[in-house]
């Protein structure tokens, strides 16, 4: 994983701060089915675990990673949605 | 990351989705944890998701008994009063002590409680299998159940679990 910088669109925004395992993955899917495919959800996470959940949920669910980006205190995710979901 | 998770199937090839099998033993509330979160979890990713809730498990999804689910601190080193003598679990009080220490961590947490918990997996599609052994043993009604757990053998879960990619017990 790459983290970038990013000037990214967003449909919509989650935010999962202070949630741990599984609520960023389970709000973030419940998020990305109201969201057709080949839009974006900006998810904002502050579980260090998230860094590799969301990639790997991207990875079963099909939907595309765009951007990973880490401040000091969150993760931000860029999420397209897939066209299986 | 185009391809969305699915496994072939024997026959025609064509692909399903993934599928995730447990069995849930444990009636304790840190036991009820791990089966509802890898369940809701594989629900999210668009996994099919099936828990057969088995002996003191099936008080996971007994409304009679899953608020009351307690952690127990005698002979586990690990509780939430781990720093005292385990011996001192065995005083009265002491359960609902570690019960009620475990809550706040979970809630302090933001963690669902466990029947918010087994409300988004039945949300979520996840299949509830009860054990009707385990229903017969105990005397447990299905009346007793939350709504929409089906009740069924050994031989009905194994059918499931036979089409799983991931199984576990728990």
């Amino acid at each position: 994983m790459t983290d970038t910088t990013h000037d990214q669109r967003a449909d919509a925004t989650l935010d999962c701060s202070g949630l741990l395992c599984p609520l960023p993955v389970y709000k973030a899917s419940l998020a990305l089915r109201q969201l057709s495919p080949g839009q974006v959800l900006h998810l904002v996470t502050t579980d260090p675990g998230a860094l590799e959940d969301v990639p790997a949920m991207a990875r079963q669910t099909g939907d595309t990673l765009l951007g990973v980006e880490r401040t000091e205190t969150n993760q931000l995710f860029w999420i397209e949605k897939g066209p299986h979901r | 990351m185009t391809d969305v998770a699915t496994a072939p199937t024997e026959a025609s090839g064509e692909t399903r989705p993934r599928r995730l099998a447990l069995v849930a033993s444990k009636g304790t509330l840190d036991g009820a944890y791990p089966p509802l979160i890898l369940a809701t979890t594989a629900a999210s990713l668009g996994w099919e998701a099936g828990v057969y809730f088995t002996f003191y498990g099936l008080d996971i999804i007994n409304e009679r008994r899953l608020q009351k689910l307690k952690v127990a601190p005698l002979a586990n080193p690990s509780g939430p009063v781990h720093y005292m003598p385990n011996l001192l679990g065995a005083l009265p009080g002491a359960t609902a002590a570690a019960t009620a220490m475990m809550r706040k961590w979970m809630s302090d947490a933001s963690l669902p409680t466990v029947p918010e918990f087994v409300d988004m997996a039945r949300g979520l599609g996840v299949r509830f299998f009860a054990c009707s052994t385990t229903m017969g043993v105990m005397g447990v009604a299905a009346d007793d159940l939350v709504k929409g757990a089906d009740i069924a053998g050994a031989a009905a879960f194994l059918d499931y679990a036979a089409d799983a990619d991931v199984q576990l017990f728990i």
